[in-house]
């Protein structure tokens, strides 16, 4: 009911709009022409200033609203995401200026030049000179922008360092999955094929591959704070991406290209909790390249640690391949088709790095 | 005076009373049928129209889909009966179902970009002025021309059709990136729903081409006599360099979807590669899910510019017209677009830069994306220095027209965060994307249409737009347009990612619930306010103000020497002869000087 109530304002709402523009266009026939439309012409002007102050008023009146709940409020948690935050104000500041500066030009200009009849306009097709300047200010800026965005980005995505922790990260619809390269630091070898979640492979690991006895398997992700991790990140089925909005990163998981990433957490989850007075806070894993109905759920976790924490956690940690022997013995049937496909086996670089 | 010359041109009218004057030899005065008139129409000016009403019908469409999300969006926990009424299975219990919303996004982004900002803007307007601001009696090509507009109706069947299937369109997003959309295991839309999606773009880039050769070869060959290209309207070298774009980059993007289609239908392995879908082992090895994004932006970014292009110039020219003052630097605006042209080939890679690209060539990407800088700041100030000292009259085209130089200065800007690929790090495929290609393509397209629709509505129906709706629909549509899309950054520096259908169960997210009701909101309005532009237009084709005068606006060009209701061919006599250039407003005291005034003695230089 209310809907259809809903409806009959709009109609009535619309006819009435209607008719008042209807009625001031008879009205500046009556009047003349020439008089509305300098009429119109000091409202339009007038609203020109007023939409300028309001406008950068409001520009402020939103900073103070939602500045605290985006992440310049708390520092990156990443040696990276310190070089993006510093690269970000940058950019904010000298864009900020670019903005005020032809803003209130426009604005202000449009207002300034407004129709007069005793008005005679400059005649001023080209110049040179200002022409020159507003050529290569612009340019000595971007130049500054770009020399030190690509020095922070080769830094970025340079190589890890090499006692860096490796991490496995695989997407999925709709959920991430971790796999550890336990004590030989070596994460064992996949095939796609002999990807069989009901019999404890839900990753495909070839287990023909003696690197991939000692390997663990997680739904979260543990590091060690003030410890270089580098990713390696998988997709089974299609593009996701592996979001860490604290640690300022992302990058996608491609089936059948593996990408990496290395970042240096900083802060332990309990410390953010401080940091940012979150109670509830937690490092979150957002997708974030569209992979299907349920994209917007595929969240995953990540728990930064001290040392001692994470050894403790490690501990309690069984490999896979163990869990699936043992899971396997009483029926020896899954071992052959296991042994079936082997032969398909591609031996994947990049999982065994290092 | 130019007055002189009009009559001039109707005395050779009354000679050639009928027929013979024309070029084509075609006599307009006999009566022609529906269907040749309406319909199977090769006159470039009622193919601009059927391009203009297709394109707002689709708008119509596209628009209401955003606010149905963003109902979504702003109310995730209430339940609206009436959608389960209209929807049914897709928004069971009134609430909008996740396929559902991912139709929608999808839909929305295609319709707009493609069917709206791309046909309904550049196809409109090359077709309405290209003919009329060069001086000529049609497009090169007739025929094709007609056939450019019938694929685009093709490719919107297809389209419209596919919204109606039992698997829905599409849903992966505009972008249509496989695995997802190669794999109907993976998603509903990725059924049926894809492969319209994808035979409906081969007809539309087949339109696409049909009608940019024909601009090509119209701006090229068919200009009047003393039409220079250095005297060419800068919206003639928009449109010109508009349709080269899509010339070279359209075909790029029809391999993909051919490829693309292969892999659907034929088993083929382009851009799949070693895939376990819902527990199934899928036997393609070797395709590259990467190689589709290169071919999608090899298009995709051109694309940009092709919706940009032609808004530019239309607003450098609406801006000049109404600042009774020449447009500041003309050639550096040439110049800049050239620029603009050459450089949108070469920044693809820049929506690409967390793919696993190779961090060397994305230096590459990172310079040349923000080498565009420099071309728009050039643009950019020359409009505001067009505006200093002049004489503002704000018609309903000039204030659209300003609010196009304000929007492209907010999303320009935050291009320079998104182009640098250590800022796009943190900020790809968040809400500052979204704030940033809606504010900069989408909103700022919109107003250069809007502006032309307002600028050039007495030209195509021989009268005025009622003004009272058209400040109204300027200044709700502007100020709504800021904010919605502002607040926007906000949530796209707190990383939030976009197409999520809910955010509550984040962590670090969900704080900006109160944002997104507020932006749903405006969101409803300013898609009412559309409607009102929409009723005024088809209110004003036949009721509104009658047009008295040829050149109501008193500009130069060439399309206000016409008749007021110009016939096939545009000018019953001879084709006008240019003999200046289109910006002589306010030159040795006088307030415009027509293109088709010879240069008096005394005429000072510039």
């Amino acid at each position: 009911m209310s809907g259809y109530f809903i409806l009959a304002i709009l109609g009535l709402a619309f006819i009435l709009t209607f008719q008042i523009a209807k009625a001031s266009e008879y009205v500046s026939v009556l009047k003349g022409e020439e008089k509305s439309f300098k009429q119109n012409n000091r409202i339009n002007a007038f609203l020109m200033i007023v939409f300028l102050v309001l406008g950068l008023a409001g520009a402020w009146w939103c900073n103070e609203l939602f500045y605290n709940k985006t992440l310049l409020a708390q520092p990156a948690a990443s040696d990276h995401g310190e070089k993006i935050d510093f690269m970000l104000i940058l950019t904010i500041a000298v864009t900020g200026l670019v903005f005020l500066l032809t803003q209130i030009l426009l604005f202000w200009f449009a207002y300034k030049y407004q129709f007069s009849e005793r008005r005679t306009v400059y005649y001023f097709p080209h110049n040179n000179k200002l022409e020159l300047i507003w050529t290569v200010v612009p340019a000595i800026f971007l130049t500054l922008l770009v020399g030190l965005g690509l020095f922070y980005w080769f830094k970025i995505t340079g190589d890890a360092p090499k006692d860096a922790q490796i991490v496995e990260i695989t997407g999925k619809q709709f959920n991430w999955m971790m796999r550890y390269p336990g004590k030989d630091n070596i994460l064992g070898r996949k095939n796609y094929r002999l990807t069989d979640a009901s019999n404890g492979n839900a990753l495909g690991v070839d287990w023909e591959d003696g690197a991939s006895h000692d390997d663990i398997e997680a739904t979260e992700m543990h590091l060690v704070v003030g410890k270089s991790v580098q990713l390696v990140i998988n997709a089974q089925d299609v593009i996701h991406d592996v979001g860490l909005v604290h640690f300022r990163l992302k990058m996608d998981a491609v089936p059948g290209i593996p990408t990496t990433l290395w970042f240096t957490p900083l802060y332990t989850t309990a410390q953010m909790k401080e940091i940012t007075g979150n109670k509830e806070f937690v490092y979150e894993i957002s997708c974030d390249q569209i992979c299907g109905s349920g994209h917007y759920s595929m969240r995953g976790v990540i728990i930064v640690e001290t040392q001692e924490e994470y050894d403790a956690w490690l501990a309690s940690k069984k490999p896979q391949y163990l869990t699936v022997k043992e899971a396997a013995t009483p029926t020896p049937a899954p071992a052959d088709s296991t042994a079936a496909v082997s032969v398909l086996n591609a031996s994947k670089p990049l999982a065994q790095l290092k | 005076m130019s007055s002189e010359t009009i009559t001039l041109g109707q005395a050779v009218a009354e000679v050639h009373s009928h027929g013979s004057h024309d070029a084509h030899g075609h006599d307009h005065h006999h009566e022609e049928s529906f269907l040749s008139k309406y319909i199977f129409c090769t006159d470039h000016k009622m193919i601009g129209k059927q391009f203009l009403i297709t394109g707002i019908i689709w708008a119509i469409i596209g628009g209401l889909f955003s606010v149905l999300f963003r109902l979504q969006l702003g109310y995730p926990e209430a339940t609206f009966p009436f959608l389960e009424d209209l929807f049914g299975k897709w928004a069971a219990g009134g609430r909008i179902s996740n396929e559902f919303y991912y139709a929608l996004v999808t839909m929305h982004g295609t319709i707009l970009v493609f069917f709206v900002l791309t046909a309904g803007l550049s196809g409109t307007f090359a077709n309405i002025l290209i003919p009329l601001q060069i001086g000529a009696r049609d497009m090169a090509s007739g025929f094709l021309n007609m056939l450019s507009y019938w694929f685009f109706f093709g490719a919107s069947v297809v389209m419209f059709a596919s919204l109606f299937i039992q698997t829905g369109p599409a849903s992966g997003g505009w972008t249509v990136y496989p695995p997802l959309s190669a794999l109907g295991q993976a998603s509903e839309g990725s059924k049926l729903g894809m492969d319209f999606w994808l035979i409906s773009m081969a007809l539309f880039i087949v339109s696409s081409l049909l009608g940019g050769l024909n601009y090509i070869s119209t701006i090229l060959n068919l200009r009047t006599k003393g039409l220079s290209m250095t005297r060419l309207p800068l919206t003639m070298w928009a449109i010109f360099f508009t349709a080269v774009l899509g010339v070279l980059s359209f075909p790029v993007l029809l391999s993909g979807a051919v490829l693309l289609l292969f892999d659907r239908n034929l088993g083929t392995s382009f851009f799949l590669s070693e895939i376990v879908v819902k527990g199934e082992i899928l036997p393609n090895e070797g395709g590259s899910a990467i190689l589709f994004q290169h071919l999608f932006w090899f298009l995709g970014h051109p694309e940009v510019y092709i919706i940009l292009l032609p808004a530019m110039g239309m607003v450098s020219e609406i801006l000049s017209v109404n600042s009774r003052k020449p447009i500041f630097g003309y050639l550096a605006m040439v110049g800049s677009m050239f620029a603009i042209c050459i450089l949108a080939f070469l920044v693809w890679a820049h929506h690409m830069f967390v793919t696993g690209l190779n961090p060397f060539l994305g230096a590459f990407f990172v310079l040349l994306t923000l080498l565009i800088a420099v071309p728009s700041a050039i643009k950019v100030f020359n409009w505001i220095t067009t505006l200093w000292k002049g004489n503002v009259r704000f018609t309903p085209g000039m204030l659209f027209a300003i609010g196009f130089v304000s929007l492209f200065i907010s999303g320009g800007l935050t291009g320079i965060f998104l182009g640098n690929s250590t800022l796009d790090i943190h900020l790809h495929d968040t809400y500052f994307v979204v704030a940033h290609f809606h504010i900069v393509m989408g909103v700022a397209s919109f107003f250069g249409m809007f502006a032309g629709v307002y600028h050039w509505f007495p030209k195509m129906y021989s009268r005025f737009l009622n003004n009272t709706m058209a400040y109204i629909h300027f200044w709700v549509t502007f100020v709504g347009a800021y904010l919605i899309f502002w607040p926007m950054h906000y949530a796209g520096l707190a990383g939030m990612p976009r197409r999520y259908t809910d955010w509550s169960n984040w962590q670090s997210f969900n704080m900006f619930a109160d944002m997104n009701r507020f932006i749903s909101t405006v969101a409803m309005i300013v898609f009412a306010v559309q409607l009102l532009f929409v009723f005024n237009f088809f209110y004003s084709i036949f009721k509104g103000r009658k047009v008295t005068s040829k050149n109501p606006w008193g500009a130069n060009t060439l399309e206000w020497t016409t008749p007021i209701t110009p016939g096939h061919g545009n000018w019953p006599g001879d084709v006008p002869e240019v003999h200046r250039w289109a910006y002589d407003y306010g030159k040795d005291g006088r307030e415009f000087i027509p293109q088709t005034e010879p240069i008096g003695a005394n005429e000072s230089k510039h």
